[in-house]
């Protein structure tokens, strides 16, 4: 059974959709990035899986209908949805209180074990506290809680860059193994680079990127073009071009059929695109005018990669 | 199969059913308390008021005699003893009407306004206990605080005038025996109950209601159809009972609960006792049933709306 699965998932909020019947399959112990430009859908998506919104089509979470079974989803999921949500009145021990009150799966000592580690006192109140130790205090909570799945919403958003440090050394070092699985979208893309096991990428309510690092590293390569040579690569058909110091830097998908390694070898320098590039060259390789709101009618040449 | 072989093998029915009352209770219970960390003003209001309330009679009671008013006179053999502390007990019914107004319009509206439903709907907690735990603060915490703080104000007014009187060679015979403290206590609790806890329930839970569901101004949206449906019934039939009904389960003026012969404060034993009565008006049944679908309606609600 994998930890998320959804098929045909659609939202509409009047108008505007918001997820356009998308497929999806998270399999236990990956950690994934949902990677999508402001409006793209990705909160919306979370939502879903959460239960917090109702939705079209099917999903199953934990083999749960999260719509109808939120609180018992809720034994087994944790999320952090955006930035902080903990109630403002809250002291840090009734926070605590609460939590182990109403989480059987929720182990108090951890969790005073990583307050011990900052400088959260247990008598302060939630508005008392910096941003960053906010989302450090709701990290330790959800840590704290023994959870199949934790879902993470534009967690660090607004936190200055030691707390965005420590946020992912935290969940990696000390809470992530590999029967849990993550899911966190950001749009700090860099930050997940070397966090992330899967990344999707979410446009206009679609899917238009799923794979794993490891393929999206041995599919994608970026070109960086010698002079003479910048016909030749264009020829071949790059998904994205880029000018940097006066080069041509070019993006190619090795399974369109149009070019290989060791063709692109010849050309100039190869290495692999970051996170960041790679988005914006598959973005930008899509048409602009593309309506956002029929499921299924630009099938993406990006799409359908499976793990 | 002998279905009898291995007792120790399963639970009993008894022991799985107390097993799930505590899996149930336990988020319950906690969902009470965080309304309780959230809503000082439940128990603080009462205490506020007792301790002002004291303030004054520790006043009047030590306050040379030709200063005092009628109250301060404990000597007098009359039922100017019970005075103050029917007041005391009116002044516990008055907050929790006040609290349970301000409360109420107030506990499934906060939550999405400071977008923390996000935080409480990530834990394993139904949006049917989160709404019963809400409602269980205006149909039992407050006016159980009122009761408790309502009985430590009289018993403090009893061992100040008690202490005057004896310091004083004056006999305390006659204060002990006017004042019925046990009945008078439990009349209260009875009273705040009946009059300020289940005939006013479809104007809390209509609150709570409209709570879970205005984006602003919760207040004014619970009064508007009250205004709308009041304004057409004086318009067309040129009377206001809708508004006299909802100004009377507010207030607590059940007519089964007589308040209108002389006699019946709280502190005057068995003058208004009448379960029988109340039991079994229809408008307690009525009243109830209403209850029940507004709490229905704002699970519904609770499960629906997203944070503002």
């Amino acid at each position: 059974m994998p930890c998320i699965e959804a098929r045909g998932l659609r939202k509409t909020f009047g108008t505007t959709v918001a997820l356009a019947g998308i497929d999806l399959r998270v399999e236990d112990g990956r950690i994934v990035g949902l990677v999508g430009p402001n409006g793209a859908g990705k909160t919306t998506a979370l939502n879903a899986i959460l239960g917090l919104i109702p939705y079209e089509g099917e999903l199953r979470v934990l083999g749960r209908d999260p719509w109808t079974e939120r609180d018992r989803l809720m034994c087994d999921v944790c999320f952090i949805a955006d930035v902080a949500v903990l109630p403002r009145w809250i002291r840090v021990g009734q926070a605590l209180d609460y939590v182990a009150g109403v989480h059987p799966r929720f182990d108090r000592a951890k969790a005073e074990s990583f307050l011990a580690r900052t400088n959260i006192a247990p008598r302060s109140k939630v508005r008392e506290l910096s941003k960053g130790m906010v989302t450090q205090l709701h990290l330790a909570l959800v840590m704290a809680i023994d959870a199949k799945l934790l879902v993470l919403d534009e967690p660090t958003l607004g936190l200055d860059l030691l707390y965005r440090k420590q946020f992912y050394d935290s969940l990696l070092n000390d809470y992530f193994d590999r029967n849990r699985t993550i899911v966190v979208t950001t749009n700090q893309v860099e930050e997940i680079q070397n966090v992330i096991t899967d990344l999707m990428f979410i446009e206009r309510g679609r899917i238009v990127l799923s794979s794993s690092m490891e393929e999206l590293e041995s599919r994608f390569v970026e070109l960086v073009a010698k002079p003479e040579q910048t016909d030749a690569a264009r020829a071949l058909r790059p998904i994205h071009e880029r000018q940097s110091l006066g080069r041509s830097i070019l993006t190619f998908d090795t399974q369109s059929g149009h070019a290989d390694r060791q063709q692109l070898a010849g050309l100039g320098e190869l290495r692999t695109p970051s996170i960041a590039d790679l988005f914006v060259a598959i973005l930008a390789s899509k048409p602009a005018d593309q309506p956002g709101d029929q499921p299924d009618n630009h099938p993406s040449q990006l799409q359908g990669v499976s793990r | 199969m002998n279905t009898q072989s291995n007792p120790m093998a399963e639970p009993l029915p008894a022991q799985t059913a107390a097993q799930a009352s505590t899996v149930a209770a336990r988020p319950f219970y906690f969902s009470v308390l965080r309304e309780l960390w959230e809503y000082r003003f439940i128990h603080l209001a009462p205490l506020g008021v007792g301790a002002v309330f004291l303030f004054g009679f520790l006043i009047t009671a030590f306050l040379p005699a030709h200063m005092r008013g009628e109250w301060g006179n404990l000597t007098r053999h009359n039922e100017h003893f019970v005075g103050p502390y029917d007041l005391i007990a009116g002044l516990m019914m008055l907050t929790t009407m006040v609290v349970n107004v301000f409360y109420c319009s107030d506990a499934l509206y906060g939550e999405r306004r400071d977008r923390s439903i996000l935080f409480w709907k990530s834990m394993p907690v139904s949006d049917l206990t989160t709404v019963l735990a809400k409602a269980s603060i205006p149909l039992l915490v407050v006016p159980l605080v009122a009761w408790a703080v309502a009985i430590a104000v009289q018993w403090i007014m009893l061992m100040v005038s008690s202490a005057v009187l004896l310091a004083k060679g004056l006999s305390v015979s006659a204060l002990w025996t006017q004042l019925s403290f046990v009945r008078m206590s439990l009349l209260l609790l009875y009273h705040l109950f009946t009059a300020h806890t289940i005939w006013p329930a479809p104007v809390y839970c209509w609150l709570l209601l409209v709570s879970g569901w205005a984006r602003r101004a919760v207040l004014l949206w619970a009064a508007l159809p009250v205004i709308a449906i009041g304004g057409l019934e004086a318009i067309v039939f040129h009377s206001w009972h809708f508004v006299a009904l909802v100004g009377t389960r507010l207030i607590g003026a059940a007519p089964e609960i007589d308040l209108r012969s002389p006699g019946t404060l709280p502190t005057n034993p068995m003058t208004h006792i009448t379960p029988g009565l109340f039991l079994s008006s229809f408008g307690l049944w009525m009243g109830l049933a209403v209850s029940v679908v507004f709490l229905a309606l704002a699970v519904r609600l609770r499960h629906t709306r997203e944070p503002i």
